[in-house]
């Protein structure tokens, strides 16, 4: 793998800080405000495209820009695994950007001027982990996502929403500090923190430092990722506004403890390291738990941003299962699935948030024959509920379909029976909102009533990327192929 | 031979006499002398510590005299790195203007910059002197200057000072019943001369007894848990710019004094290994992390608050000594610097909130994050910047901490650290919470408050960027200054 010099890894992480000043600057006028925010989205998710015919040859772009600690540098470098996580959020970042301005003028939220601004922050901290080339410089932008994150969380200020800040607080804060361990005992271990596909660790490293260096990284990484039972604080945060728990905690913000584990299992510790510790075990065992759990509790959840927070839960244990599996069909499987999770989780959201606005519902019980008011937002759920599921052609089946195959290349027909039973309990919770939505009778939604375009259009589009995505993965942006370079990178360990 | 290291002290001591004079008949001049004195310091050792970085140490010879005859002043890389943090929050300090720092503007004739020149005078002394005595002059000097400037505060100032001029002379005795015993024993009071002397003596029992005097009186000096107790009542009693002052900088000192003992004066395995006075240090450091900040969840009041986070946060110094591994005693080092910008920094902040407000207590702050936006943000990034949030200089304290308490496989220190991160996030973000997202009672105070004026703004906003900044270019810091101070051991 080569790397050259260039400027635009940086401009990606700053283009949205940049643009909070350009924000605040504004508030008293909220149409140059939230200009801001899209120039600013549509501008990174330009930069970052513009990255990807590079990477897909194997060219990173990268850019060292001043020594933090001795011997560490901050660094950022766009290779496979970064571009498919970068790709996604700042996609859906400019969706979200619509759909935030409908919905926060729509519900109407107060201090939109702060909304906008942490959403900025938490973006160019999404860009700083995706592309950190170092875990100290993603640590630096892990920990930048947890804080700019908090005020969205609180946003509505009312007890339940500052009991959940708290909450979000307690927990990612906790993890931080964990991550802070693991940081310092992967520089004393392996003398670097750069990340290399098939980790860093020298063989002279004994197998019990090994496995407290990974169970360090589940108690850091594993809280963002929601595994059980480090969880509870992702419910909890369901009391912000829908479009933060559309990007942040269905993409953005979840899929960096995600992210984190593909670099600390692939990039830090290792797969050989891993298998031999034994260590992976524990957290696949963990996962798989986490994954029927989830979503038994879904099932039971009346509220739908509620049901679709433990689906999250759900399937980021997807991905991670799929990262301990260490085979390489498991690995193309769960990167897959973040991004595929990221397009349909997104469609769910902005649906209860295009719900909300429209008609002030929460619960799935009110939802009978909303169908009927909503039809194109209901058909958008419908279809990304059955990609979730895992029925072809939509994306989620193709990463669930290699997370199976993965888990039978190793052995372990168990995880694959708890991902095709998850598939059913899937349907169950969320077809039993489609087809409320549609064949129930109801007096209350009866004629045609959609919500506003900005609300409508980012969902549609989402469901529709997910649809394709499903169809052609191996067509621009070429997902397939990159996750496929990342398994093979990490698996074999940088060996050809 | 270079006078750089006397000329880093004689503006403050010739500016402390000028300033109390002038202030007799201007305040204002007092005021414009004082700031001349400090800057012309400050120039001084910042030309210093360039000198010291391309020529290596600089010394002066008192009157000509060479050392161990004379008084010698020295300039190295630990003595012009504190010298600068003295003098650059020093200067902070003087710029702030004093109804918003001292409550009120001091009244004429009231030496007020005076006393803090002779402060200044006193801490930059203790870092620049080579002579083992002359260090027990400044420290009496700076100390007497704290003691008259805390009464400042009003009343329970005047008992809090008492209180801790009682413990603060103990400590001075302790100290100097140490270097007696030194002299004593080696009949020098120049530190580079005890250092050749005092190996062969290393056995004797009057020499281990000067080490525990000394430690102790400086342990006393620095607050550090449990010979804290004069501090909390000196601290949130004093007014905000004097215990800025006291806090950032003056207790840091005697925690310097202790490192130029393990370093200079003593080789440093007499302290680790003969004496197990480091080891000691770092678990007492520990219980007082821990305290600290248990005791700073607990307050109302915020200066109070702040008063027992310092506490916990010279214990992290003390916890950086006490591992006596390079990369923990550069996390300690590292964290004079960051402590002091980000704990004046917070000690402006009350003092601006009581100027615009007249609250202090933490419950009525609620709402405030709307109507200061500008001092509020400086105010999170100092408390970030406590709980140790990258890209903030608290969170490089904290990792060179770590990874010295990983070096020495003190896993209790580690553990101690993250967990004083997470007690110090709860009495921040509480403070964060409050100001930003609880709505305000309808207190008057509360609603009519405005932003300060550029006059408090301004050096909180210098301090707060700063604290983003030290945590940028952390890394030049510790490989140009503190590598070289560490090297020995």
């Amino acid at each position: 793998m080569e790397t050259y010099f260039s400027l635009k890894p940086l401009a990606a992480v700053l283009v949205s800080l940049l643009a909070t000043v350009l924000i605040v600057i504004p508030r008293q006028r909220p149409n140059v405000r939230e200009s801001w925010t899209i120039i600013a989205a549509v501008a990174k998710f330009a930069i970052v495209l513009s990255m990807l015919p590079s990477v897909l040859q194997g060219n990173y772009p990268a850019i060292t820009l001043f020594t933090i600690s001795p011997g560490i540098s901050l660094a950022l470098k766009v290779d496979y695994l970064g571009i498919i996580f970068g790709l996604s959020a700042s996609l859906l970042w400019v969706l979200t950007s619509f759909f935030s301005i409908g919905y926060v003028r729509g519900v109407p939220e107060h201090k939109q001027t702060r909304y906008f601004a942490s959403f900025a922050i938490c973006l160019s901290a999404t860009m700083g982990i995706a592309f950190a080339a170092n875990l100290l410089t993603l640590v630096i932008f892990y920990e930048i996502l947890t804080i700019a994150t908090y005020p969205l969380v609180l946003h509505k200020e009312t007890p339940e929403a500052i009991f959940g800040g708290r909450k979000y607080l307690v927990y990612l804060l906790t993890g931080g500090v964990f991550l802070l361990f693991a940081l310092a005992l992967t520089y004393q271990l392996a003398g670097t923190v750069d990340f290399r596909p098939g980790g860093i660790l020298s063989a002279q490293v004994g197998k019990n430092s090994v496995i407290m260096l990974f169970i360090l990284f589940v108690m850091s990484f594993g809280v963002k990722s929601a595994i059980m039972p480090l969880h509870s604080w992702l419910p909890t945060a369901m009391v912000a506004p829908t479009p933060v728990s559309a990007l942040l905690h269905a993409v953005a913000v979840v899929k960096a403890g995600v992210f984190g584990f593909a670099r600390a299992i692939g990039f830090v510790i290792g797969p050989a390291m891993l298998h031999e510790s034994g260590a992976s075990g524990f957290l696949a065992g963990l996962t798989a738990a986490t994954i029927l759990v989830a979503s038994l509790i879904a099932l039971r959840q009346d509220n739908l941003k509620m049901r679709l927070a433990y689906s999250t839960v759900g399937h980021l244990s997807y991905i991670v299962l799929g990262m301990t599996l260490l085979s390489p069909s498991a690995w193309i499987g769960g990167l897959l699935h973040i991004v595929n999770h990221a397009t349909t989780k997104i469609t769910l959201f902005f649906c209860a948030g295009a719900i909300y606005v429209k008609t002030h519902c929460e619960n799935v019980s009110e939802l009978n024959g909303i169908g009927r008011q909503m039809p194109i937002t209901m058909g958008a759920f419908a279809l990304a509920s059955l990609g979730l599921a895992g029925v072809p052609p939509i994306n989620g089946f193709i990463s669930k379909w290699y997370l199976v195959q993965g888990t039978l290349d190793v052995g372990q027909v168990v995880f694959a029976v708890t991902l095709l039973l998850s598939g059913l309990l899937n349907a169950g919770y969320l077809f039993s909102v489609v087809v409320r939505a549609f064949f129930a009778r109801s007096d209350k939604f009866t004629k045609l009533d959609e919500a506003s375009p900005l609300l409508v259009i980012p969902l549609v589009l989402t469901a529709i990327f997910s649809l394709l995505l499903g169809l052609f993965p191996s067509q621009f942006p070429h997902l397939y192929q990159l996750a496929s370079q990342v398994a093979s990178s990490v698996i074999s360990g940088g060996r050809p | 031979m270079s006078s750089l290291s006397i000329l880093t002290l004689a503006p403050l001591l010739l500016f402390a006499f000028i300033s109390t004079l002038v202030g007799i008949w201007r305040l204002k001049w007092a005021y414009i002398t004082a700031v001349i004195g400090i800057a012309l310091s400050l120039v001084a050792a910042g030309t210093g510590l360039f000198r010291v970085l391309s020529e290596g140490i600089l010394r002066h010879y008192l009157g000509g005299w060479p050392p161990p005859f004379g008084i010698e002043y020295v300039l190295d890389h630990l003595s012009a790195f504190m010298a600068i943090i003295i003098l650059f929050i020093g200067l902070i300090a003087v710029i702030y203007p004093p109804q918003a720092g001292l409550y009120q503007t001091p009244r004429k004739g009231v030496p007020m910059y005076g006393l803090l020149m002779l402060l200044f005078a006193g801490l930059v002394g203790v870092v620049v002197t080579g002579d083992l005595f002359n260090l027990f002059v400044f420290l009496e000097i700076y100390s007497l200057a704290s003691y008259a400037l805390i009464t400042l505060g009003g009343d329970r100032a005047v008992v809090a000072s008492f209180r801790y001029l009682i413990l603060g002379t103990i400590a001075g005795g302790f100290y100097l019943l140490g270097v007696g015993f030194i002299y004593f024993s080696t009949g020098t009071l120049n530190m580079a001369d005890a250092a050749q002397l005092l190996p062969p003596l290393y056995g004797s029992p009057t020499i281990m007894a000067a080490v525990a005097l000394i430690v102790i009186g400086m342990g006393i000096k620095m607050a550090l848990f449990p010979l804290h107790v004069w501090l909390p009542d000196a601290h949130s009693y004093a007014s905000p710019v004097i215990a800025a002052v006291l806090a950032a900088i003056q207790i840091e000192v005697a925690a310097y004094v202790v490192v130029r003992m393990l370093l200079t004066v003593f080789q440093p395995q007499y302290f680790i290994e003969v004496l197990p006075v480091t080891t000691v240090i770092g678990w007492v450091a520990a219980g007082g992390i821990i305290f600290g900040s248990v005791m700073a969840i607990a307050q109302k009041d915020f200066k109070r608050m702040l008063a027992y986070s310092t506490v916990a946060q010279v214990a992290y110094i003390g916890l950086g000594i006490g591992l006596a591994n390079p990369l923990g005693l550069i996390g300690g080092l590292l964290h004079i610097l960051n402590h002091a910008f980000m704990k004046s920094c917070l000690f402006l902040i009350a003092g601006g909130i009581r100027y615009q407000t007249g609250l202090h207590a933490i419950p009525q702050f609620a709402g405030l994050g709307r109507k200061m936006p500008l001092m509020m943000a400086a105010f999170t990034v100092a408390a970030l910047s406590m709980v140790g949030i990258p890209p903030t200089c608290g969170f490089f304290s904290k990792w060179y901490l770590i990874l010295g308490s990983i070096d020495a496989n003190n896993w209790v220190f580690v553990a101690v650290i993250l967990a004083s991160s997470l007690l110090t996030a709860v009495y921040f973000f509480r403070l964060i919470e409050k100001i930003y997202a609880i709505p305000s009672s309808g207190e008057a105070a509360v609603e009519q408050a405005t932003e300060p004026s550029a006059r408090i703004l301004v050096p909180i906003l210098i301090l707060a960027i700063g604290v983003i900044v030290l945590g940028l270019i952390n890394a030049v810091i510790v490989t140009q200054i503190l590598k070289p101070v560490v090297a020995l051991l």
